[in-house]
């Protein structure tokens, strides 16, 4: 509970905030530093977590545990899960996209609780770092993302205890983020701006904080049970005890199938940004856009049990869950359509940033089919907890969310720096990065319904070669990253300069320079009532599609 | 946190630009207790699931007192009203009430969580007796943190609002409003947790 300021102090207060580089390391109120603070972060973090993947794609070049030992690899998967979710995608795709567009898409100077955002981001590090170092002090947790009893109560504590408390404090981050998105897009639009005249992106971070807030909270409550089964030893979720481990399923489900959306429904508006300014059209079905979102938040708070098949669910559970997570392919379908319609007869430049997002409709597209197939319960009992669902998921949230930032890294580098990135480059690690990224999961789904398990060091010699390709896959995913580093950094340093709007963009953060001063725009904020307006001249409409105010 | 020059368009519509500024964090409030409510809620949800299939083992002792628990509800019921009036009395400019208000409600505040503590020490188990008694210390303990973290915000709130030297008045009442609605959240909680707990 904070004291209200008088206006006047607060102008103070931002002044006295540092400038220059500095402000990237500071506690800064400003929406930009704190949105290239999430970014910065969660990139390093992702390589973190991409050595981790490494690492377990080499232990699986043979089939006996040789590169590393058994319980390490528990660690070094658990560690894997739980940095490239908790700290790369959902802080990357909401913290960082969300806090330095939402602004500027509202027509704000800035997000609603400066303070709160501030905070919001500065839990990060830490829990990230507590993470990591409990591999080199008493091993880290060892029961992979999920954390599922009794495995979580049984592995050694001290490693599971510190999960706990980091997934704890990104939890209660990413709610002070949600709640202070759902109050800057609803409360701070500027006056004129009606809500369907937002940018699609504003409509995913809304939805997206609508899932954060109701759903994240069920995740905490349940790891502090769980905490309290492994340090007080109660008997929550321990069968010895009278506990009962599905209603940790449940309730972790509850959380965590939202959790997919969480890190997939920014991305797709992202995408919705970045498509209509590469291909100089206007987003198609805008107003079907909006309600798919909704219809995917309302929807994706009702599926969690198809995680549950397997697990004792009674017969009117598995027809409920099977339908409703079937119903999900319509409004994501026709999100699918509106993309491919949005490009279709489009002046399309073919860059990096539109590779990437059209790398994102394909490989979201495979990973949405098997996604309705896993639905089905006779097939999802077949291939549970198979290399299937690896396949499915990493096509989700890597060829989904992953690619979609590569590409909003392509599209806003510009503003963010003032300088262009290299597109050769770009187009080689597009190359490396789809290549590399299908070869090494697409050879999972046969994996999968082969019978080969996920999360286990050893397996059958039959699937050796298999393996093998898929490792060979996971070492161009990281070969690509190198062209990207050198090129993020290069072109700092030597790119060419930007301008203010080189991509001729319509949405509202690029009319202003690059990068954009403290309050976004040195004069009022721009009325923008037509964020896809393009190829508006060629039409009958006299109006202009930018409104200054 | 900060106004934002964009906002004082807005506020032309609205009286004063306090008015605007405080409406905010009170969204931003409400949007934090419905957070807050859903972790309840998972609670209460595993509550409901163990009853439903996780039977009571046989030599397991899980038996609750009603006296206590009501007396409770009413401490909690008054003090929600008791705190109504020390909004209203600040309304009023009249601090010195809103003062002896404060202090009633953190008292009824209080002695809520010594009644509590009161029935912990008569109850006939212990936190991991068995899955119900752990059930209901973590359901009761996680509304008791909630409790004491109100009465401290309504002493802070107590403090702030004396005459003169507080910077709780009747222009600036936001810190009230908000511990008015997150006390009455907290009152309404356990009125569903009561009926859950103790008479189902």
């Amino acid at each position: 509970m904070s004291i209200s300021l008088p206006p006047a102090n607060e102008n103070t207060s931002n002044s006295l905030q540092p400038t220059g580089w500095l402000r990237f390391i500071s506690f800064s109120l400003d929406h930009k530093v704190i949105g290239l603070q999430y970014l910065v972060c969660g990139f390093l973090f992702y390589l973190i977590g991409g050595v981790l993947a490494g690492a377990i794609r080499i232990e699986l070049l043979s089939p006996i545990s040789d590169f590393l030992a058994r319980d390490v690899y528990n660690q070094v998967l658990t560690l894997h899960g739980t940095i490239m979710i908790f700290l790369w995608i959902v802080p990357v795709v909401n913290g960082a996209f969300g806090n330095y567009l939402i602004p500027f898409y509202v027509g704000a100077r800035d997000m609603a609780f400066p303070r709160l955002n501030a905070v919001a981001f500065w839990m990060i590090p830490p829990a990230g770092l507590m993470l990591i170092t409990s591999y080199f002090i008493n091993g880290a947790a060892q029961s992979g993302w999920t954390a599922y009893p009794p495995l979580s109560i049984t592995t050694p504590a001290a490693g599971q205890i510190v999960w706990i408390v980091s997934v704890l404090l990104l939890g209660g981050s990413s709610i002070f983020g949600g709640i202070n998105f759902i109050a800057t897009i609803l409360k701070l639009r500027r006056p004129g701006l009606k809500l369907m005249q937002l940018p699609m992106y504003c409509w995913a971070m809304l939805g997206t904080s609508i899932l954060v807030v109701l759903s994240t909270p069920v995740l905490a409550g349940t790891l502090i049970l769980l905490s309290f089964d492994i340090v007080a030893h109660t008997g929550f979720f321990n069968p010895a005890l009278g506990g009962n481990v599905i209603v940790y399923q449940h309730l972790f489900w509850f959380y965590s199938h939202p959790a997919v959306y969480i890190m997939v429904l920014p991305a797709f508006g992202l995408v919705s940004e970045i498509l209509p300014v590469h291909c100089r059209k206007p987003l198609f079905g805008y107003t079907t856009m909006v309600y798919s979102i909704m219809g995917i938040v309302v929807l994706g708070l009702v599926v969690w049990a198809h995680h549950m098949f397997t697990s004792g669910t009674p017969p009117w559970m598995r027809l409920f869950f099977t339908i409703a997570t079937s119903f999900i392919a319509v409004p994501t379908g026709i999100k699918f359509f509106n993309w491919v319609a949005t490009l279709w007869g489009g002046r399309i430049s073919l860059n990096s940033a539109i590779l990437f997002s059209c790398g994102f409709i394909v490989n979201f597209v495979l990973g949405g089919i098997t996604g309705v197939a896993l639905a089905q319960v006779p097939f999802d009992i077949h291939v549970h907890d198979t290399y299937f669902v690896v396949a499915h998921f990493h096509y989700i949230v890597y060829g989904g969310s992953v690619f979609v930032i590569f590409s909003s890294i392509y599209h806003w580098y510009p503003k963010f720096t003032g300088k262009m990135l290299d597109e050769k480059l770009g187009i080689i690690h597009f190359a490396l990065t789809f290549i590399g990224f299908n070869l090494c999961f697409a050879p999972q789904h046969w994996l999968g319904l082969n019978g080969m398990p996920r999360r286990v060091a050893e397996y059958d010699p039959q699937f050796t070669l298999v393996n093998q390709i898929s490792s060979v896959g996971a070492l161009l995913m990281a070969i690509s990253t190198l062209p990207f580093l050198w090129n993020i950094l290069y072109s700092f340093i030597k790119g060419e300069k930007a301008g203010n709007n080189p991509w001729q963009a319509l949405t509202p953060e690029w009319l202003t320079t690059s990068p954009p001063p403290v309050e976004n725009w040195p004069g009022e904020a721009p009325l923008v009532t037509k964020p896809y307006g393009y190829g508006a001249n060629h039409s009958n409409e006299n109006n202009p599609p930018i409104t200054q105010a | 946190m900060t106004t934002l020059p964009s906002t004082k368009e807005k506020s032309e519509e609205l009286t004063s630009s306090d008015h605007q500024h405080s409406d905010h964090r009170l969204f931003g409030l409400i949007t934090f207790l419905v957070a807050d409510g859903m972790t309840f809620a998972g609670f209460f949800a595993a509550y409901l699931t163990y009853k439903s299939v996780n039977p009571l083992l046989p030599d397991a002792i899980y038996e609750l007192e009603l006296p206590l628990p009501t007396l409770n509800t009413i401490l909690l019921l008054v003090s929600s009203a008791t705190f109504h009036k020390a909004g209203k009395s600040l309304e009023a400019a009249n601090s010195k009430q809103c003062q002896r208000w404060l202090l009633i409600t953190a008292g009824l505040g209080i002695a809520f969580l010594i009644s509590q503590m009161v029935e912990y020490f008569t109850l006939p188990f212990g936190l991991t007796d068995n899955l119900y008694a752990s059930t209901f210390y973590a359901l009761t303990g996680f509304h008791g943190l909630h409790v004491t973290l109100g009465s401290i915000m309504i002493l802070i709130v107590w403090w702030q609002a004396r005459s003169p030297g507080g910077r709780i008045t009747n222009v600036n009442n936001f810190p009230l409003e908000a511990a008015e609605i997150y006390w009455h959240f907290v009152d309404g909680i356990w009125v569903i947790l009561f009926i859950i707990l103790y008479l189902l």
